[in-house]
């Protein structure tokens, strides 16, 4: 074993800084509406509830084949969504990297719904009703008392979307395929390297890396969590 | 002026209270369960009542007959908690600066820095709630609350979670917010000393009920057959140090700075610290010390106030040597007779008491 077949050739490094362009951004589009659906199970009651929540989970329980062949049924270019997003807004997200990041964002949904809701139920229901008894009309409520308590399950939520995202490969391959540069994100990277005579060694070099990535978010993570906690007594 | 005419039906709770009151502070008491708690979510919008009008100080907040029910934000009732409510991830400072802005452009609004002085909590502003004791977070709820500039202020059992040192410094607190920012209160308490103490007028509740309304002393020193000072138990409780055991009369003899005890059976091993109950009924006045009484325990203190009121009953408090307080309950026409007022000093003859294990699990 030659240890300078570890280094990371052109090719690889362009997965690299795609996997990471995907995941930060199907992170962070899809972060509002994890937080209102969880918002939404967490507080309020509607009919058809517990439907709405098995929905909500379905990506964790299908096949990501299966999920990536509904996102190319409904978001491909000629499929009905798709269509009217490229021909009014000029989206496109068949075979381009932002379909990548709306198959990680759809597979990672369930996993960040389920810390926000976790965090949003342990909030006081009783402080949010001090803010109102304040004067502070719901969005205020919700922006200055909710959301900041419920701040550590969040950044839990967004680093397991993108911890997620950077591991998805089933639902994106099916969806927007393997293109270098574009769709080739480090799974499909390594997937395609093992499929490549003497191929080995990049794999594992991009599979060091894709740990690497997943491990440093944690610990960021974490960090962040423990800042934004209410610090212990110091003195006295 | 507060005016609550309110039903409402959850299981197999009935809550049908009426009362008006424009007393300074109204006190909601009753045993736990009775819906004290209710009544308060019902004045703050917290809960929505089957039928029924709220009014606070001319504003109607819910009327079902013409269907208003204002949403609790805009009702303008500050709400003191248990456990204040503060929160967490703010610091003091900015806990009062959460009342303060969203108070309405209109209203009668208290300048921070008063607020902040007269309730003692200006080295506090940087700290987190988490850094405050219980008395301290209880001051800046108050503080918080005041600042959002309500037209009442709701206080849930604000000294349930003091113990009993704290309790009385903190109704303190309540007493000086009634004074000095002239903003009416209502004070759920069980505590007839809490009551006794704050509220100008008792709404006595029961099982969801209103069994009675009036001042304190006429509720606490009334005469009927049911008395309510005699199930509550309008009494004192005194710290005391066993002192030795009498086997052949089987009575403990206990040292209190105003005089001995004597309490039945053996209480407590010497040396040991008790607190004994003291029941208002058991005890009796004298002006001079007794001669020739069966009554062993007479204890020597001062009258710090006799509440009257219009019935036959009076109830007595009083300043024991050593800085306790005791409650006795007599006839209007004794306290006329002996001419007790505030400064005399009597002679108090305890006919029972107990040990005080209410006293006891509260810490």
């Amino acid at each position: 074993m030659n240890w300078s077949d570890l280094a990371l050739t052109p090719e690889q490094i362009s997965a690299i800084e795609l996997s990471l362009r995907v995941g930060l951004a199907a992170t962070f589009c899809s972060l509002p509406f994890a937080v209102f659906v969880a918002y939404a199970l967490a507080r309020w009651n509607f009919p058809g509830k517990m439907l709405f929540d098995a929905f909500v989970h379905l990506p964790l329980v299908l096949p990501p084949v299966v999920t990536g062949l509904v996102l190319l049924l409904t978001f491909g270019r000629k499929a009905p969504v798709g269509a009217f997003l490229a021909d009014h807004f000029g989206i496109v997200f068949a075979f381009r990297w932002t379909g990548a990041a709306l198959a990680s964002a759809v597979m990672g949904f369930p996993l960040m719904v389920r810390a926000i809701r976790l965090s949003l139920e342990a909030v006081d229901p009783r402080l949010e009703r001090a803010a109102s008894s304040l004067g502070a009309p719901p969005p205020a409520v919700f922006l200055l008392v909710t959301l900041p308590l419920a701040a550590p399950g969040l950044i839990a939520g967004a680093v397991l979307g993108f911890a997620k995202a950077l591991g998805e490969f089933g639902a994106t391959i099916t969806f927007v395929s393997n293109i270098p540069g574009e769709t080739r994100t480090i799974p499909a990277a390594i997937y395609t390297l093992t499929q490549t005579p003497g191929g080995d060694m990049g794999a594992l070099s991009l599979s060091i890396i894709a740990a690497g990535l997943a491990i440093s978010a944690l610990v960021a993570s974490e960090l962040l969590a423990r800042r934004m906690r209410p610090r212990r007594k110091v003195s006295s | 002026m507060i005016e609550v005419d309110v039903a409402l039906s959850r299981g197999d709770f009935d809550l049908n209270v009426s009362f008006a009151s424009s007393a300074g502070v109204t006190a909601l008491f009753g045993p736990s369960g009775s819906g004290k708690s209710t009544l308060i979510d019902l004045i703050a919008g917290l809960a929505r009542a089957d039928r029924g009008r709220i009014v606070v100080g001319g504003r109607v907040l819910a009327d079902s007959g013409k269907g208003i029910f204002l949403s609790t934000r805009k009702r303008r009732v500050g709400l003191v908690f248990q456990d204040a409510m503060l929160f967490p991830h703010l610091n003091v400072r900015q806990n009062l600066r959460f009342g303060a802005f969203f108070a309405p452009r209109g209203a009668r609004r208290l300048p921070m820095g008063e607020v902040v002085d007269k309730l003692g909590i200006g080295a506090l502003m940087d700290r987190r709630p988490i850094d405050l004791s219980g008395g301290e977070r209880q001051r800046v709820g108050v503080a918080r609350a005041l600042l959002a500039a309500p037209d009442i202020l709701l206080m849930d059992e604000p000294f349930a979670s003091l113990d009993v040192a704290r309790r009385r410094k903190a109704m303190g607190l309540v007493e000086m917010t009634r004074d000095q920012f002239a903003i009416p209160i209502v004070l759920v308490s069980h505590q007839i000393e809490e009551v006794m103490r704050l509220a100008g007028q008792v709404v006595m509740i029961e099982r969801g009920k209103v069994r009675e309304v009036g001042a304190p002393e006429a509720i606490f020193a009334s005469a009927r057959p049911e008395n309510p000072s005699e199930r509550f138990g309008v009494g004192s409780s005194l710290t005391c140090t066993a002192s030795d055991f009498d086997a052949h009369y089987g009575l403990t003899r206990l040292h209190h700075p105003s005089g001995e005890i004597f309490a039945a059976g053996k209480v407590a091993a010497p040396g040991a610290t008790t607190r004994i109950y003291v029941k208002a009924v058991d005890v009796a006045l004298a002006r001079r010390p007794p001669l020739e009484t069966s009554i062993r325990t007479v204890l020597k203190g001062r009258i710090i106030r006799v509440a009257g009121g219009d019935g036959a009953l009076a109830l007595a408090l009083l300043e024991l040597a050593g800085g306790e307080q005791l409650y006795a309950s007599l006839t209007r026409m004794a306290a006329d007779e002996l001419r007790l007022a505030p400064g005399v000093e009597v002679f108090a003859l305890v006919k029972a008491v107990a040990l005080d294990e209410r006293e006891m699990a509260a810490g």
